[in-house]
């Protein structure tokens, strides 16, 4: 049996409201399965399970305000007997996450209606999609379970009603990035190396695709320079990892964190899963996905802890070059500045090319500049083969 | 497709891309990304949005030519009488 905790979405979190639960005691979880929605200062996130198991019970109620390490429900593993005696408190049986943060036993409450409302998979699932509470359908299932058809016949909420939530969740996403860039610039020693790269070869390779297939089906530039750093987090593993209480330790995989301006203001950076092994295609799909989703300020737990390495644009238009501030706990942000056409030599002859500056941060406590430098020769070397990619 | 038609679904379908610009004054010469701050992505998803509703692709080329309200209506006003 084990306890399910409130988690710790990034250093800077020390709590988080439990808005909606997902699951009712008796079901069976999955590793990767969302179970609850936490609103934290990065706005509404979905929080996922990391084991296979059956829900025993809901141990905090709806609408509480949980400081990282609270217990939210008790788990069942596969194999275990369900338990006789009242579970023992959460400091009993799991290290706090992080921080030590004082960890409440919640006293026995009694279970509100809204708990273990029953639902149908793909009605929970699409609710969760939509944001729409379970509560507040009415089910038309057997026993008044509410069923996909009764959550596809609820509109989206109005955007315009949330306006003021939404200039609240913008007020506290602005103290969450104060918080974790101030972190970062007191702890990480940064260093800072710029390279301009020729990205004509990328975006004439890019524009000849594009113009053979649809909208929905075209790829952008920036998608290139996602893959391009991805690939190059892979074979300079001293930029990809985390830096902790024991030091450094280099990922296994490439979790590349996409940072996504937020209309209105605010800035997130979810992070795409192994975007080192999807297909152009598919990390234009998980992009489009989770700059949809992070605009709604609703992502997944992992999404917000799992990144090994960031990368931001600056698009289309605007600056020629960015020094970013890394996110901790990474060690390593790459800025990308608005591509400009400029004079450029080649051959010994000057020519207008497409150039984009590269600007990789890093923390000195881990690498240095050699390995910075090699960083953004690879990305240079990826991006001249464009087809490639 | 008179170019006001065009009009309507080309905001329409903008107010979707950006939810927030909904109930706001678009001026007809605002440009998406410069003034209403749409990115590449959002700009692309509004092409999308315009193929899948009028049947009109739009290739990269001319993402100009829907830069503001004024010339997405002459634009797709044209396309929808060729």
């Amino acid at each position: 049996m084990s306890v399910f905790q409130m988690p710790s979405l990034g250093a800077d979190m020390e709590d988080g409201k439990l808005v909606e639960w997902l699951v009712a005691p008796g079901d069976t979880v999955h590793r990767g399965d969302i179970v609850a929605v936490v609103e934290t200062q990065k706005g509404a996130i979905e929080i996922e399970i990391f084991e296979d198991g059956v829900v025993q019970t809901l141990d905090a109620e709806l609408g509480a305000r949980l400081p990282v390490g609270a217990r939210l429900a008790t788990v069942l593993a596969a194999g275990d007997a369900a338990p006789t005696a009242q579970a023992p408190p959460a400091h009993d049986t799991e290290p706090v996450a992080r921080q030590a943060v004082p960890v409440p036993t919640p006293p026995p409450v009694p279970r509100p209606a809204t708990f273990g409302i029953a639902a149908s998979p793909a009605a929970r699932k699409r609710a969760a999609e939509r944001g729409v509470e379970l509560t507040k359908l009415a089910g038309s299932g057997p026993d008044g379970a509410v069923m996909l058809r009764d959550v596809e016949g609820t509109a989206s909420p109005p955007r315009r009603a949330e306006t003021g939530k939404r200039v609240e969740a913008l007020a506290e996403m602005r103290k969450a990035i104060a918080s974790a860039m101030q972190r970062s610039k007191r702890e990480i020693p940064h260093f800072q190396l710029s390279q301009t790269i020729d990205i004509q070869p990328a975006s004439d390779w890019l524009s000849e695709r594009n113009a053979k297939v649809p909208p929905a089906e075209r790829i952008l530039l920036g998608t290139l320079f996602m893959k391009a750093a991805a690939l190059a987090a892979g074979k300079v593993g001293k930029m990809n990892g985390h830096y902790g209480a024991d030091g450094f330790t280099q990922a296994p995989e490439v979790n590349l964190g996409v940072a996504v301006a937020l209309r209105g203001g605010g800035l997130i950076a979810p992070a795409i899963p192994e975007a080192d092994k999807l297909s152009l295609p598919e990390l234009m799909e998980v992009m489009k996905d989770l700059v949809a989703r992070a605009r709604a300020m609703r992502l997944r737990s992992s999404e917000m802890t799992s990144g090994t390495l960031t990368v931001s644009s600056l698009g289309e238009t605007g600056a020629d070059a960015m020094a970013g501030v890394i996110f901790p706990p990474q060690v390593a942000l790459l800025a990308i500045g608005a591509p400009k056409l400029r004079p450029w030599v080649i051959d010994g002859g000057i020519v207008p090319r497409l150039l984009a500056t590269f600007t990789l941060s890093a923390d000195h406590r881990v690498s240095d500049g050699r390995q910075a430098n090699r960083f953004l020769a690879e990305i240079d070397a990826k991006l001249q083969k464009p087809e490639a990619l | 497709m008179t170019q006001d038609e065009a009009r309507a679904i080309f905001l329409e379908e903008l107010v979707k891309v950006a939810p927030d610009l909904e109930g706001e004054d678009i001026a007809e010469t605002d440009h998406i990304q410069d003034d209403l701050e749409l990115d590449s992505m959002d700009v692309l998803n509004l092409v999308a949005a315009l193929h899948a509703r009028l049947g009109v692709d739009i290739p990269e080329a001319d993402y100009v030519e829907i830069a503001t309200p004024a010339l997405a209506a002459a634009y797709l006003g044209r396309r929808m009488a060729a």
